[in-house]
């Protein structure tokens, strides 16, 4: 039984659709990410998933509960950061990790949760003057007081700097380890590779590709590409002398290799050109080349690539 | 639920504002209306006296009241000191330019009614105002002279008509601190809630709450508690003010427990209401303010109710503050105990209400 599994999920604002028939299923201990541009439909989804909204169509099953119908229950076994997460101006973190284990009922200590979320040294300062990393630790320790099975993170290092977004990403590979099921939402795509099992990007309402970053890369990136640094002597050349697809971006020249035949007669044809010729490299689409191909500015990349 | 209530009991000290408006701000209220209006203390009571009748009798009563002291003078410490209206003079209106709240009208014909026989039973018309402490002692001794009047004829030959005077300095504080009470059960739950309903949505804790086991009720219960302590901590400091600063008479009872707990109960239930209806931080503040600031003014916080014109008492009849006010009036100056019941009644029926829909209407989630 997965821990999460939507199906056909609709929600309209007014005439807006924001989640337009997603269906996807992230497996217990599963990190799953949502990525997708701002508008795309993340949120929308995730507080579907939590009970906060109501869906307009289709299914969605957490923990085998109606998130909008079995709130209550289901509240009990999960723990929420909500976008831009915010708290009270006054209480300190040892003091609402304490206000949040008396609402659920459960003995908790304020040191061990702050210690988990690397909060020790704020435990007695104001959240309202808390740093950005640290209140979003917070939320991070406020949403595990219940001990939850399944913990939505939506965000939550928007806005952070590198150090604690590393911060953060460290709790949330500890959530792993402890066999947590986490569903994490992002626009920073690094942050879906560097944590997530499974991504499911998302634009405009819908699910535009899912896997893990390799089969992603693999089924909608470009395949083995060749980047050399030249001018359009090489272009020319290998468009009149081979029947390589090739093409043109910044000062460089990219070769497409369907196989290794192709990178040999790629290579003896760029020495046979005698063009000026440098920072020769060969790669893969990375899950942000997807991404952009994906959701990107119109899909500029795109046309310039077919 | 106790969680809760001590998170925001905490968060309300720790703010500088809240706490200022919540217990400050009534004291400085006090001190300075109390300042403004409590002006030289009367030791003997002046009582205008205007006489229509021409007979015998109505000189008896009026001699019988002037055996009281010994004459006006500044320094006596006690008694009435008559002073004679013409008989042209609209009495009402020569009091009020006389900032008098006491006066006594012998109506044309006592003197025929009294020595008739059969004895008339006829009225004399007492004029005063039952929030200050000299209308007390002119009707007191006003009755004791009408009682000996009927020892000496029939029993209930001469009855007294009581008449709240229509201005009165006279001891203001004791209808000041009333009114300030019910001031303080107003504004620090209204304007408290109705920031508190915007803000939190604004920045999605209730959205957090929601994923809580705390519910909805739970909740505005523990606004509620804590409300009513501030109500009753604010009562406690007002009334040590106004007895020690100001010499104000202040009977304890139950019944200003009463509304020290319904007031807060209504005023926190409404401010939730009103911040939950609105759409915004600012419409809310708006109406928030539309809703607190009339009945601030109107419900006889500052003024006494009698005191305005006819239309806007009329307005005050229809403002739940007014009932609070009107019922802790009752209970610390009069000691009139059914009325005060029926205000209390009142208030807790639509208190209900109001709670009730307000529960309906905030929203912890979206839909």
């Amino acid at each position: 039984m997965p821990a999460i599994v939507v199906d056909g999920l609709l929600k309209n604002y007014g005439q807006l659709r924001a989640v337009d028939g997603v269906s996807f299923a992230v497996e217990k201990g599963e990190v799953f990410s949502l990525l997708g541009p701002n508008g795309a439909g993340k949120t929308t989804t995730i507080e579907i998933l939590e009970g906060l909204r109501q869906q307009d169509g289709g299914t969605a099953r957490v923990l085998d509960l109606d998130p909008w119908n079995k709130g209550y229950d289901l509240h009990e076994k999960i723990g929420v950061i909500p976008q831009g997460f915010k708290f009270l101006d006054y209480p300190t973190p040892r003091e609402a990790i304490a206000y949040y284990g008396a609402l659920f009922g459960k003995k908790v200590d304020p040191d061990e949760m702050l210690k988990r979320v690397i909060l020790e040294d704020a435990a007695n300062i104001w959240f309202q003057n808390l740093s950005g990393g640290q209140k979003q630790k917070l939320g991070m320790a406020l949403s595990l007081v219940n001990d939850p099975e399944v913990v939505f993170l939506d965000e939550p290092t928007t806005g952070l700097d590198p150090q604690a977004r590393r911060a953060v990403w460290e709790v949330i590979r500890k959530l792993k380890s402890e066999g947590r099921t986490v569903m994490l939402t992002t626009h920073y795509l690094e942050e879906a590779e560097e944590l997530a099992d499974r991504v499911a990007i998302m634009n405009h309402g819908k699910i535009v590709a899912m896997g893990t970053t390799e089969q992603i890369e693999t089924r909608y990136g470009s395949g083995q590409k060749m980047i050399v640094k030249a001018n359009d002597d090489l272009l020319r050349f290998l468009q009149e002398n081979t029947r390589l697809k090739v093409e043109k971006a910044d000062g460089t020249v990219v070769i497409h290799l369907r196989d290794r035949d192709d990178a040999l007669v790629a290579l003896g044809s760029i020495e046979e050109s005698g063009a000026q010729w440098g920072d020769l490299t060969v790669r893969r689409d990375s899950l942000e080349d997807v991404f952009l191909r994906l959701v990107g500015p119109e899909g500029d990349s795109e046309q310039e690539g077919e | 639920m106790v969680a809760e209530l001590k998170v925001y009991a905490r968060g309300n000290v720790r703010s500088r504002e809240g706490f200022f408006f919540t217990l400050i701000f009534p004291i400085i209220l006090i001190l300075l209306f109390g300042a403004i209006f409590a002006g030289g203390g009367v030791s003997q009571v002046t009582v205008y006296v205007q006489n229509h009748d021409t007979g015998p009798a109505s000189l008896a009563f009026i001699s019988a009241l002037n055996s009281t002291s010994n004459g006006c003078s500044p320094t006596a410490s006690s008694g009435l000191c008559l002073r004679s209206v013409s008989l042209n003079q609209n009495f009402s209106q020569y009091l009020s330019s006389k900032s008098a709240s006491d006066g006594v009208i012998i109506p044309s014909g006592f003197s025929a009614a009294y020595l008739a026989n059969p004895r008339q039973p006829v009225n004399v018309t007492l004029f005063g105002n039952p929030a200050s402490t000299t209308s007390a002692i002119v009707s007191g001794i006003t009755r004791e002279v009408v009682n000996s009047f009927n020892l000496n004829g029939k029993p209930g030959s001469v009855g007294v008509d009581s008449r709240t005077a229509a201005s009165s300095a006279y001891k203001y504080i004791d209808f000041l601190i009333p009114g300030l009470i019910g001031f303080s059960a107003l504004t620090s739950p209204m304007f408290a809630m109705v920031n508190i309903s915007s803000t939190y949505r604004r920045d999605k804790v209730f959205k957090l709450l929601s994923l809580t086991p705390l519910t909805k009720t739970e909740w505005l219960l523990s606004k509620i508690i804590w409300y009513t302590g501030t109500t009753i901590v604010s009562f406690i400091l007002m009334s040590l003010v106004g007895v020690y600063a100001f010499g104000a008479h202040i009977s304890l009872s139950w019944g200003i427990g009463m509304f020290l707990v319904i007031g807060p109960f209504f005023f926190v239930s409404l401010g939730m209401l009103v911040g939950s209806v609105s759409n915004s931080p600012e419409s809310a503040a708006v109406v928030g303010n539309l809703v607190t600031f009339p009945m601030m003014f109107l419900s006889g916080t500052f003024f006494p109710v009698s005191s305005m014109p006819m239309y806007l008492q009329g307005v005050a009849h229809v403002l739940p503050l007014y009932y609070v006010i009107e019922g802790l009036t009752n209970v610390m100056i009069y000691g009139n105990y059914g009325p005060a019941l029926l205000d209390a009644g009142l208030l807790v029926v639509i208190s209900i209400v109001v709670f009730a829909l307000a529960v309906r209407f905030f929203r912890w989630r979206e839909d």
